[in-house]
């Protein structure tokens, strides 16, 4: 296929090729239809375009669902566009439905006059039934005037096209996802070449394989371009972002990269110990892969156990990290003490999931910021640092390690399921420009009398870190209450309240050592917004979109969770009203007020879903009046 | 498997460089005493320096024991010291890393980790202090506590059935078991040496005496009079004879079992169970395991002693595997992998 002319649009084949600046796709199906897998090809497709890209997958917690199930559907949602964008989209262009389940599920957030591309032969009885329809929702003419609605036999032009290969129907149906996402390519005027050097490379040991999903790709390009259901397609030029070489990155990826880039360029090694569980395992995966960056990999038995291996790993010297999800974190709170009592550096990750208990595992949610905050016994301050997008979290993590370090703790890094999954063009950075982690660990002993003195603090009230094996260092710690400098055991009441005040003292004085809190818009008016987390992009559209139709609102997305920035107080007092919008009942929202005894507001949506743009639009109108 | 432990050529090492400045607070005559005794004698011994050593514990009375030997020690969390010893031994593997434990802490609390450790054949060893009571917690019952128990939570004796520790850690794969009592000196001060000196997870469960809450549980295998005729000393190749004059055997008899047997007449010492701790198989071991007083004599020293590639040992391998293969991480080359493209 012809690469798109950026600035003439042509017509091909009667057919007009008209430039949009936004288009938001929809792919759902079954869970084994493949939806995730062409929505990445179709994100890679546009992000190597040009384009700016945000991903939104959502997949059911269930592998393979009962096909054709309502609870079964599997839905991969991307926006692109010519300019840069934080959100995956509020409202679908295109919703390609591969079955009756897929329909009713998504059809909601089709826009009115949007394209629905749907596989009719899956509308039979069978397929009606499993989605608990009465009626052929095809033949619902109400309905189906609302959109450009194209019915196409994908099973059997599908079937046709890999004809003569030696696939079984299952194995040829196996194929219809590329079909789908042939005809979306040529709606949407996508060069395929990165979908086919994916296909070959994937399938490289099966040649069979290979030509039947390049056929079935090819056959959706060729159905498009040749059917006269089609009159239009359509191109989104590319964006201009800011200038350099991108790459697509996923937040768990970014995880992953961004602790192997630490290893190499610090030295040290990275020992990460986690137990499987979503949205979380594509970190344990990546890393270990990386071994030849000087990581170390330990799936452990359970939770508990990560988290111990850290604290061991931690003791021994080297950087250690777990990362879990909500239900993972409450079983690492015992171990997290013993980190933060013995004063070691680690890093925590947590990709919030939908809770509580197991609650929705593969659903995005913000509700463990109390978690981090509060939940371990004892007066157990921790530092919590929150990802605000997918490439944010190279960085994040980085900034976790380095404040681990520094201050000798244990540090929470907050990420999400929306953050951990989604999407977005990354610029990669220079290698010269990446911050260098400087690990110090004490070589001599520091007492007077030639005694090596654990809980001896420096400026920062942070103990040195010996490491096991340094002659002359030999030390005991654990997590009974030690008494200050020697580490000792130690019970006296005084102590133990000196001992709890220097902890929190230490923690709280971090706020000294992380960039003052920014604000987006004016610096002071009606409506400060503040958000934390995955909101980020949301958030900044919506305020934008208010600022852009003249309302006085103004954005500040918090990142340094605990210790709040030192400038954050002085922020909120400078707008007459705050608007906290949180995907919990209102977490940020009870730790600002009760830290700044500031009157904020909610907004709190818990369906295990992000925010939608204009819903956001309309809280703040509503909130500003 | 026996290896060759680092020589240093200083001034070799006492038991007294192992103690440490903190005061010993266990009970008098607690049991604890002579096992630290042992270790600190054992120590010096091993030809590695001091500060090469790390002791992990978990919760309870033997878990103080790190505090009271002069190496890096690291008192942790109830059940949780296999698995933070595992994260020491990952990050330096050239660490001896030593897990001291309990019944309560190893097999109650830390069942799991003490199993995952062991089947991984992590280098590291576990000292069980076995006394079949909660005493850190005043005297409950422990999961080896026998069926009929009286405890503080048991008034009416306990229902729970007992675990056998020996059997639980065959059954786990390990590759070293042993069996000793704390005050029988010589024989600890050996298990611990043949401990020291195994390459991979070696378990040594040690009978205990907690004086205070459940004094004498394992009197049969101290005293004088009854300890000949309960206890059987395991010695690898030799045949399994016991008694106060060595009149009494044990012998493999049909149906997987074995029995008592008396010396003399029919029945010649060829006849007996030869001790393999070397055996491939766990059988042999587990059948050992098995025999509990007052049935059996309780066998004493080393159940099993066999070879298997430890666990951090594979980490290291595979992470020179990847770098001989991949070459060095190259940061440029990561960051840049995948579909990337320009904006200008």
């Amino acid at each position: 296929m012809s690469t798109a002319t950026l600035d003439a649009p042509a017509s091909t084949n009667g057919k007009k090729l008209e430039n949009l600046e936004t288009v938001v796709i929809r792919f759902c199906g079954d869970s084994g239809d493949g939806m995730q897998s062409v929505g990445t090809q179709m994100t890679n497709a546009s992000a190597i375009f040009g384009n700016d890209v945000r991903t939104f997958p959502d997949f059911p917690a269930e592998i393979r669902a009962p096909a054709g199930s309502l609870f079964g559907v599997s839905g991969y949602q991307l926006c692109f566009s010519n300019h840069d964008i934080f959100t995956p989209g509020d409202a679908v262009d295109t919703l390609v439905a591969m079955n009756p389940a897929a329909l009713k599920t998504n059809i909601e957030d089709l826009k009115r006059g949007g394209t629905l591309i749907v596989n009719e032969e899956e509308f039979n009885k069978s397929g009606l039934q499993k989605a608990l329809y009465d009626a052929n929702p095809l033949d619902n003419e109400t309905l189906m005037a609302k959109f450009r609605v194209h019915k196409v036999p994908m099973t059997r032009l599908n079937r046709d096209a890999v004809e003569g290969l030696g696939l079984s129907l299952k194995g040829a149906d196996m194929c219809r996802n590329f079909f789908a996402l042939g005809l979306v390519y040529w709606l949407y005027d996508r060069d395929p070449k990165p979908t086919e050097d994916f296909i070959r490379a994937k399938f490289a040991k099966k040649p069979d394989v290979v030509e039947a999903n390049l056929r079935s790709l090819r056959a959706g390009m060729n159905y498009g371009f040749s059917t006269e259901s089609f009159t239009v397609h359509y191109h989104v030029p590319p964006a201009k972002l800011p200038a350099g070489k991108y790459r697509k990155i996923t937040g768990n990826e970014a995880v992953a990269m961004g602790l192997a880039v630490m290893a190499k360029l610090s030295g040290k090694t990275v020992v990460f110990s986690g137990y499987p569980i979503t949205p979380a395992s594509d970190i344990l995966h990546d890393l270990s892969a990386f071994k030849h960056f000087g990581v170390k990999t330990f799936q452990a038995e359970d939770e508990i156990a990560a988290m111990a291996a850290c604290v061991g790993s931690a003791f021994a010297g080297e950087l250690a990290v777990t990362a879990s999800s909500g239900p993972g974190i409450c079983l690492k709170g015992e171990a997290m003490g013993l980190g933060m009592m013995t004063e070691l550096p680690m890093v925590i990750i947590d990709v919030q999931r939908g809770g509580p208990s197991t609650g929705l595992p593969t659903k995005t949610e913000q509700s463990d910021l109390l978690l981090a905050m509060y939940g371990r016994n004892g007066e157990s301050p921790l530092p919590i640092i929150a990802a605000s997008g997918p490439g944010d979290c190279f960085s994040t993590i980085q900034e976790a390690f380095r404040i681990a370090t520094e201050f000798m703790c244990p540090v929470i890094f907050l990420s999400d399921g929306y953050i951990a999954n989604g999407a977005e063009p990354w610029r990669i950075p220079k290698v010269e420009e990446l911050p260098r982690l400087n690990v110090e660990h004490i070589t001599a002993a520091n007492g007077q009398n030639g005694e090596y003195l654990p809980y001896k603090r420096n400026e920062k009230l942070a103990r040195p870190w010996a490491k096991p094996g340094t002659k002359g260092l030999e030390h005991r710690i654990g997590g009974l209450e030690k008494k200050d400098v020697t580490g000792n055991i130690d019970y006296s009441p005084k102590n133990h309240q000196h001992m709890t005040n220097t902890r929190a003292a230490k923690i709280a004085n971090i706020a000294s050592f992380i960039p003052e809190q920014k604000v987006d818009g004016p610096a002071s008016g009606k409506v400060l917004v503040v958000s934390w987390g995955g909101t980020f992009g949301a958030v900044r559209t919506a305020v934008q979109k208010a600022q852009a139709a003249g309302k006085s609102v103004a954005h500040a997305h918090v990142k340094y969770m605990n210790p709040l920035p030192r400038n954050l107080g002085t922020i909120l007092k400078s707008y007459e009203k705050v608007l906290v919008p949180e995907l919990n009942c209102g977490q940020l929202r009870l730790l600002l007020r009760n830290q700044y005894l500031v009157d904020a507001q909610g907004y709190n949506k818990i369906e295990g879903k992000p925010f939608l743009v204009n819903e956001l639009i309309n809280v703040i109108n509503e909130f500003h009046g | 498997m026996s290896v060759d432990l680092p020589t240093v050529p200083v001034q070799p090492l006492q038991s007294k460089d192992f103690a440490s400045d903190q005061e010993v607070r266990w009970c008098p005559r607690c049991g604890d005493y002579s096992i630290l005794a042992q270790m600190k004698k054992v120590l010096p011994t091993l030809g590695i320096p001091k500060e090469k050593f790390c002791f992990v514990s978990g919760i309870g009375c033997s878990s103080r024991f790190p505090y009271y030997v002069n190496t890096y020690g690291l008192h942790g969390i109830h059940g949780r010291a296999p698995a933070i010893a595992t994260g020491v031994k990952l990050a330096n593997p050239e660490l001896q890393v030593w897990v001291i434990t309990g019944d309560g802490d190893a097999l109650s609390i830390g069942g799991n980790h003490f199993l995952h450790a062991i089947r991984r054949n992590i280098d590291m060893k576990i000292i069980l202090f076995n006394n079949q009571i909660y005493g850190l917690t005043k005297g409950q019952y422990s999961p080896t506590s026998p069926l009929g128990q009286k405890s503080k939570s048991t008034p009416y004796g306990s229902v729970d059935h007992p675990l056998t520790p020996l059997s639980v850690a065959i059954g786990a794969e390990a590759t070293f078991v042993a069996r000793s009592v704390d005050v029988d000196i010589k024989h600890l001060t050996m298990v611990l040496e043949r401990a020291a000196h195994h390459k991979g997870t070696a378990f040594v469960e040690v009978y205990q005496d907690c004086n205070v809450f459940n004094n004498g549980a394992f009197s049969y295998a101290t005293e004088k009079e009854t300890r000949s005729d309960s206890i059987v000393y395991l010695e690898q190749g030799k045949p399994l004879i016991f008694g106060k004059n060595r009149e009494k055997g044990v012998r493999v008899a049909e149906g997987n079992r074995v029995e008592i047997v008396q010396l003399g007449g029919d029945i010649k010492e060829d006849d007996l169970l030869f001790h393999d701790e070397k055996a491939p198989e766990p059988s042999l071991a587990f059948l050992l395991s098995r025999m509990r007083y007052p049935e059996f004599p309780e066998p004493m020293g080393v159940f099993r002693d066999v070879d298997r590639t430890t666990y951090d040992e594979s980490v290291t391998r595979q992470v020179d595997a990847a770098r001989a293969k991949l070459g060095e991480g190259d940061v440029e080359k990561l960051l840049n992998s995948g579909d990337t493209w320009f904006v200008n």
